[in-house]
């Protein structure tokens, strides 16, 4: 049994964020992460590893400094990683992104008792949309949204969450499961998976390793073979400096209920 | 793989469609929202708008649609389409689009949606756009929002060709720091996921529901084409808070960390005061002082209250995204430099364990005396 999870490294946004003048962002500049989500998966699992001797195999298409994020997730536990990277790759949409990692998830195989796990969405793009587009493109069911998962033999019980509630949803392997924070709370490196995370195995697949699946196009990967384009991209203005009140105490407060009288607020 | 893209663009003239999520065969809120904008692109595209509607039992729900601008609904009513499954209606809805081939495709962003969205979108390739927040066709009219919504000077405005009829998707990218306007020139549908509470819902007009088309197209489902079986569907138990349709959000953030319970219930006091909801940052979130249901921002709701109070909210980009069109912002902060006194109206620098109850006894007090 083999469990691949996808990872991304991504910008810290939730930090001090650089914006070019040109309204690109200045990644250069900004610290990486691998992807919060995407911990709630790789800690998944890890879980069912330890529950089934699973191998996880840790995957992430990106540039190769990943490799760092990679060999971080190693030493949280994983046995082997990949990094999908090629100038070819460059440009890509979520749905060119989905064709090239389920080309590499090919290459790496998907065999009967095997799971394929994602987190929920990056935070640089909160697309949420290359979890489900690799599971359409590898033929495979998919359950999203996932806060619980239980294994008995082939089956998997998830709880799917929904804005309202939940769904229980049964699954039978192969399958994908894309993973929210509700999920678990991701494990440390360990002192010795630290050690030992430059020994294990670590692949590069480049655009030469993937290009004989049907899956990799030149019309259908990359920049030119994304279907969605942008058009525009600018800085949303700042709302205007307001009012500062002076002081903090009852005063302050009697005048702030009074303007918002006046204003008919309340 | 799919072969639907083999069709030219051009063979796509079925007008714009919106699916309709229903729940329990209640129609959601956001298909309403999303009837309503898509009428509008429908006009600029000179084409008709027709729901897409699936379920067991639910054609009494589908005229409704009307009465916000659908001229029709596709319902398609399947006993294996009774409870949302990312195989049935991923099959139906792609089959179904194959045969009527619209030129637009709009989803709400709910967890259904972001989940059936870029599955359908990979099986029929084409581009879809995630959780937009603005959409539009033509060019002028673009133009506008750009020249209010963007920092892009009036020359680059101007410089934009006025002649792109594709549909203009924008959305938030990298935590609400830029903002991106994504096409899909070359395949449709041109298909978007919609989010929720962002759209304004038109006027329900009876004669227009009375008026509005049904039609039931054929597609094929079977047991062999379900992979994943729903056991059960749970409501939460406790209801949840309404913070999209609330007049007044009261949010907490870090700045509670003293006493959480403490500041949760200020919070609530002011909202009760103010006749709103509590809502929290993604902090209060991630450390559990709050459910999910209440987070405002990029990556929990979008509010525009006539009242947003921020108390201890230092104000993340992120948070901002959330809330920063609310009519009138007040933030209580400790810290005269954190970034929510950029976008508040009105702030007061002061440890909200203090000011909070003294603003609850001052409001009551305007409001006796009006």
């Amino acid at each position: 049994m083999k469990i691949i999870v996808c990872v991304k490294q991504v910008p810290d946004t939730s930090g001090k964020v650089a914006v070019n003048p040109d309204g690109t962002l200045n990644r250069a500049s900004m610290a990486t992460i691998t992807n919060p989500d995407d911990l709630n998966a790789v800690e998944a699992a890890l879980t069912l590893k330890e529950q089934t001797g699973a191998e996880v195999i840790v995957i992430s298409m990106g540039p190769p400094p990943a490799e760092g994020m990679l060999r971080e997730v190693i030493a949280r536990g994983a046995d082997r990683a990949v990094l999908v990277s090629g100038r070819e790759f460059g440009g890509s949409d979520t749905y060119a992104t989905s064709q090239i990692l389920a080309a590499a998830i090919n290459k790496i195989g998907v065999e009967k008792d095997d799971i394929v796990m994602c987190g929920r969405q990056a935070i640089d793009g909160d697309t949420a949309q290359v979890g489900p587009q690799i599971a359409e493109k590898l033929g495979l069911p998919q359950v999203s949204y996932a806060a619980e998962i239980k294994k008995d033999g082939d089956t998997l019980t998830i709880k799917r969450m929904l804005e309202d509630g939940y769904m229980t949803i049964k699954v039978k392997t192969p399958c994908l499961i894309t993973c929210i924070k509700e999920l678990n709370a991701p494990r440390y490196m360990s002192v010795g998976g630290v050690f030992e995370c430059y020994s294990k195995p670590y692949e590069i697949f480049d655009y030469n390793t993937l290009k004989d699946d049907p899956l990799i196009d030149p019309t259908t990967i990359g920049l030119k073979g994304s279907p969605t384009n942008i058009f525009k991209s600018f800085t949303p203005p700042q709302k205007g400096v307001g009012m500062m009140l002076e002081g903090a105490d009852k005063a302050t407060c009697e005048k702030l209920a009074g303007i918002l009288a006046a204003k008919h607020l309340i | 793989m799919s072969t639907y893209n083999s069709a030219a663009i051009e063979e796509f003239n079925g007008g714009v469609w919106v699916f309709c999520e229903q729940r329990q065969g209640k129609m959601m809120p956001t298909s309403f929202e999303l009837i309503s904008e898509g009428r509008k692109l429908a006009d600029e595209l000179g084409s008709k708008l027709y729901g897409i509607l699936l379920g067991h039992n639910i054609e009494g729900i589908a005229k409704e649609l009307g009465g916000y601008g659908a001229d029709g609904v596709y319902v398609c009513d399947h006993p294996l389409l009774a409870n949302y499954t990312t195989d049935g209606y991923t099959k139906v809805i792609c089959d179904v689009i194959e045969t009527y081939k619209p030129e637009v495709m709009l989803i709400g962003a709910t967890n259904i949606g972001r989940d059936l969205g870029p599955r359908c979108a990979a099986r029929l390739h084409t581009g879809l756009c995630a959780d937009c927040t603005h959409l539009d066709i033509d060019v002028p009219k673009y133009k506008e929002f750009l020249r209010s919504a963007s920092t892009l000077t009036p020359e680059v405005i101007d410089a934009i060709k006025e002649d792109d009829r594709n549909l203009k998707m924008t959305r938030p990218a990298f935590g609400g720091h830029l903002m991106a306007t994504i096409i899909c020139p070359r395949f449709r549908p041109a298909m978007a996921t919609v989010r929720p509470g962002v759209m304004k819902k038109a006027e329900f007009n009876q004669a227009k529901a009375d008026a509005c088309e049904i039609i039931k197209p054929e597609f094929s489902l079977t047991e062999a084409d379900m992979q994943t079986e729903v056991v059960e569907v749970v409501k939460a138990a406790k209801k949840l808070v309404d913070l999209i349709g609330a007049d007044v959000v009261v949010s907490v953030g870090r700045g509670i960390s003293k006493d959480v319970q403490g500041g949760i219930k200020l919070a609530e006091e002011l909202a009760e005061v103010l006749g709103g909801v509590v809502g929290g940052s993604r902090a209060t979130i991630d450390s559990g002082w709050l459910s999910a249901d209440h987070q405002v921002g990029q990556t929990g709701k979008t509010v525009h209250p006539k009242i947003y109070v921020a108390l201890g909210i230092s104000g993340a980009i992120q948070h901002k995204a959330g809330m920063q069109d609310s009519e009138c912002i007040i933030a209580v902060n400790k810290n005269d430099t954190a970034p929510i006194f950029e976008i508040a109206d009105y702030g007061i620098c002061g440890d909200l364990f203090k000011v909070t109850p003294m603003l609850i006894e001052a409001i009551k007090a305007a409001k006796a005396a009006k």
